[in-house]
């Protein structure tokens, strides 16, 4: 196979076992046209440096294993084509506001968390034995909740997410999407039996909508989106709550 | 050495080992559970299933129907007990799915959809748009956020399986992030740790699938039941491997050779009709479509490209409001990855090893033959798969057997005895010396990207989809000795927090075990059945090969092959049909 072109690609590295603090190291790399930036790392991993460290699995953006910023910008080195960065310069970071575990590997366990968190999970508005066949739900239903439930949780949202970045107890773009997901689904009871986390001041408030998730999200979920949709919710939610004497 | 217990051990958090999780949390939530991956759940190869999971739901079906074109498709290599056991439970499994959140495509009255698949007779394929696997496993792991009982410990290489007395009592995992070993002490392990495809060169299977489970396994004395059946998806992606699911041609995709014609009609799958026919030309099964492929490119009506000969997926007459509803990750790869949008534009496939029908020996509850010790998922070999596994059956057997695996551990668990700490320890002290003697090495010469090469590429051309007592002894040669030079690697990464270069050594490892069980097991098979196509021996065998092989591993040579009898109740072997004679409706 021959090479089109050799890249300048500079890496973050960083070894907590031996590195101060990151560094940036640069390979030069013969890539091909079709290539994504992830073939590009694969090959540094194979030829050049079998000490850099990364994640990475499908190679067809499902997977989400692959996030990191790509001359600055979350994105997923499998949906980061060559032919995107003619100027042949390629500078490849771990994902902002997250701590470094090595490399481009971050550590995600706040993630994690704020995942488990939400309740990701359908509470059933109405309690159903297998026996009794599936929930009815209307291709119309079905679209309400749809995109939000196509997250791979690759956390781009996060990198790019400035809240997140000065306040680390946001749940963030991603969680409250999903929560949000469920909360939109007809089977679902809503987001009262899901609890008050979505509404709480970590959850849809503590969003400064600047939309720099939906801007970077592979999967055109558009978590700026869920997350208006359930500031709406809660308002009225709110509102209604007052009517009803609860509040 | 930190030691971790919980009654039972689950390795892999894929679709199986998330169904399994949940299976044993709802049987007894006081059984606890230690669910090990070497990566995030979410990141499971379970996510890159498209197509759908078939299930008799549909008023025009019947459970016979899907037992017969999965007996059939499986070219009556399957164990029929296991298939009765499978088509009866799907349909409830994808329910239970359904109750759980997973959304999957409806119709307009609000009930589930199902699609067109190869091989099968009626249209029972359950889909989510084509993200099926995608949707199934996050509504797995959210689901199994609800579950105190379920420990995760997400990143932990699994190495070994401890085994005392034909008995499983815990593994051994590396904590990926720490680069410290540990040992999981359990009275029952599930092994669901998936495929094995990146034993080939070109493969829709992502990067951590190794055959982890399967080496461990097989290691520990566990036969590698019908390692030779190899599963090449007819559509995927030149260059890159990457899938087009089969609901392409369940829509109404053509398959069109060099001169635009759909070849297939000359292979006995015709006749070419406009409207999809189940068990019709592009409907037909995946291992004579792949095989009609390698006709294609002997006779030069292929397309030549610098990633290997091409077909072309034809999906132009489907229109974008179908193509953006049903196949809307098929249109972004295919934009993004070869540059041809299907709306608009013929899309470049060939064939690529997708699946492996063969695995870890199990019976209908996922045991094996080391007490306590299960399997599920596509690691393991039910035998409900055969010699050819269905699109559309291996998502449906991830949750069957996935949670009857469970279901029996938690039995067996309650009446185990538990392996005895000094076998324990000594096992695990064990492991830790072999990999501190791989830290140690310094005078390795051999490097772990160039010897997978060798190993993968020989595997590509003696063991694809047609072979011979001559491709096959080459093959058999290159990787014996591959894996006598795998002794010589030495880490070049001696650190500890998260080494990708340990991780890779330990996958090649596993990945030369299962190589090797899967050609010699191909080796010993003379006849042509299913995906098994050998060139000098080209008859189906009923007499002498109406049966299992079961690899037994050998640390110094090659495995032994034994053989096991097929289980048959009802249906008796005869010939497959496929195309006109096959009786099967327009879908649309």
């Amino acid at each position: 196979m021959t090479a089109t072109r050799t890249i300048q690609l500079e890496v973050l590295r960083y070894r907590p076992e031996q590195d101060a603090k990151p560094f940036f190291q640069t390979y030069a790399v013969p890539v091909e046209d079709e290539w994504v930036v992830l073939d590009a790392l694969n090959y540094v991993k194979d030829e050049l440096d079998r000490t850099l460290s990364y994640r990475w699995s499908c190679h067809m953006f499902v997977c989400g294993s692959c996030g990191m910023m790509i001359n600055g910008e979350p994105k997923l080195a499998c949906k980061a084509f060559m032919q995107d960065y003619p100027s042949g310069k390629i500078r490849v970071e771990p994902l902002s506001n997250f701590p470094i575990e090595r490399d481009l590997v971050i550590v995600q366990d706040d993630f994690v968390e704020k995942l488990t968190a939400v309740k990701p999970y359908l509470l059933p508005k109405q309690d159903k034995t297998v026996e009794q066949g599936e929930y009815l739900q209307t291709p119309a239903e079905l679209k309400k909740y749809k995109q939000y439930s196509l997250c791979i949780n690759c956390l781009c949202c996060y990198a790019a997410c400035p809240q997140y970045g000065l306040e680390p107890s946001f749940i963030g773009p991603a969680a409250l999407t999903l929560a949000h997901r469920y909360n939109t689904d007809s089977r679902d009871a809503g987001p009262e039996a899901r609890g008050d986390l979505v509404a709480a001041h970590e959850g849809v408030w503590a969003c400064s909508f600047v939309g720099a998730c939906s801007q970077v999200c592979p999967k055109d979920v558009d978590p700026a989106g869920a997350i208006q949709q359930a500031k709406l919710y809660s308002a009225l939610n709110f509102v209604t709550g007052m009517v009803k004497g609860d509040k | 050495m930190r030691v971790e217990t919980a009654d039972i051990i689950i390795v892999g958090a894929g679709g199986a080992g998330l169904r399994a999780a949940i299976a044993v949390a709802e049987a007894d939530p006081n059984v606890s559970i230690a669910l090990v991956s070497k990566v995030y759940p979410m990141r499971s190869h379970t996510c890159a299933a498209e197509g759908g999971a078939a299930g008799v739901i549909k008023s025009n079906d019947k459970l016979d129907y899907h037992f017969d074109d999965t007996v059939a498709g499986g070219d009556w290599l399957t164990d029929q007990d296991a298939v009765e056991l499978f088509v009866n439970e799907i349909p409830k499994e994808l329910t239970q799915m359904e109750h759980w959140g997973c959304p999957w495509s409806r119709e307009g009255d609000g009930h589930v959809a199902v699609r067109p698949f190869g091989g099968m007779k009626i249209m029972r394929t359950w889909y989510a748009s084509d993200k099926t696997g995608f949707h199934m496993l996050h509504t797995l792991f959210q689901t199994s956020l609800k579950y105190p009982s379920i420990k995760r410990f997400d990143e932990f290489f699994t190495t070994d399986l401890l085994v005392e007395d034909g008995r499983c009592g815990g593994i051994t995992a590396i904590e990926m992030r720490t680069g410290q070993l540990r040992t999981f002490r359990g009275k029952a392990v599930i092994v669901c740790s998936g495929g094995a495809g990146r034993v080939f060169p070109f493969t829709t299977n992502g990067a951590i699938k190794t055959g982890d489970g399967m080496a461990m396994a097989y290691r520990a004395g566990v036969p590698l039941k019908d390692m030779e059946f190899v599963q090449y998806h007819p559509t995927g992606l030149p260059g890159t491997g990457i899938l087009l699911t089969e609901g392409c041609r369940g829509e109404g995709g053509y398959l069109l050779n060099k001169d635009g014609y759909r070849y297939l009609q000359d292979y006995g799958l015709g006749p070419a009709t406009e409207k999809p026919v189940l068990k019709a030309m592009e409907l037909g099964p995946r291992d004579r479509l792949s095989q009609a492929f390698w006709h294609e490119e002997k006779k030069g009506r292929t397309i030549p490209t610098k990633w290997g000969s091409v077909i072309h997926l034809d999906m132009r007459h489907l229109g974008e409001k179908l193509i953006n509803e049903r196949l809307p990750l098929v249109r972004d790869l295919s934009r993004n990855y070869v540059n041809a949008d299907p709306v608009t534009d013929l899309v470049p496939v060939r064939p690529v090893v997708h699946y492996m029908m063969g695995g870890i020996s199990t019976d209908i509850n996922g045991a094996t033959t080391v007490d306590g010790l299960y399997a599920a998922g596509e690691c393991a070999c039910v035998s409900i798969n055969g010699a050819n596994r269905l699109g559309s059956n291996s998502l449906g057997e991830l949750l069957v057997f996935g949670a009857r695996a469970a279901r029996h551990a938690v039995e067996y668990v309650k009446t185990a005895r538990p392996m005895t700490d000094a076998a324990a320890t000594a096992q695990a002290s064990d492991v830790e010396n072999r990999i501190a003697a791989l830290y140690k090495r310094t005078s390795g010469k051999e490097r772990v990207p160039a010897l997978r090469q060798q190993m993968t590429m020989s595997m590509e051309e003696g063991c694809g989809i047609y072979r011979d007592e001559v491709s096959l002894k080459a093959t058999c040669d290159v990787v014996a000795e591959v894996r006598a030079r795998f002794k010589d690697v030495a880490l070049e990464d001696k650190s500890y927090v998260y080494n990708t270069d340990l991780f890779q050594t330990l996958e090649l490892g596993c990945m030369i075990e299962v190589a090797q069980a899967l050609v010699v097991s191909a080796i010993e098979r003379k006849e042509s059945r299913g995906a098994h196509q050998r060139l000098d021996y080209v008859q189906r065998d009923d007499v002498n090969y109406l049966k299992h092989s079961m690899a037994y591993y050998n640390p110094n040579g090659d495995p032994r092959i034994d053989y096991l009898d097929v289980v048959i109740t009802k249906s008796q072997p005869a010939e497959r049909v496929y195309g006109a004679a096959a009786g099967g409706q327009v879908t649309a």
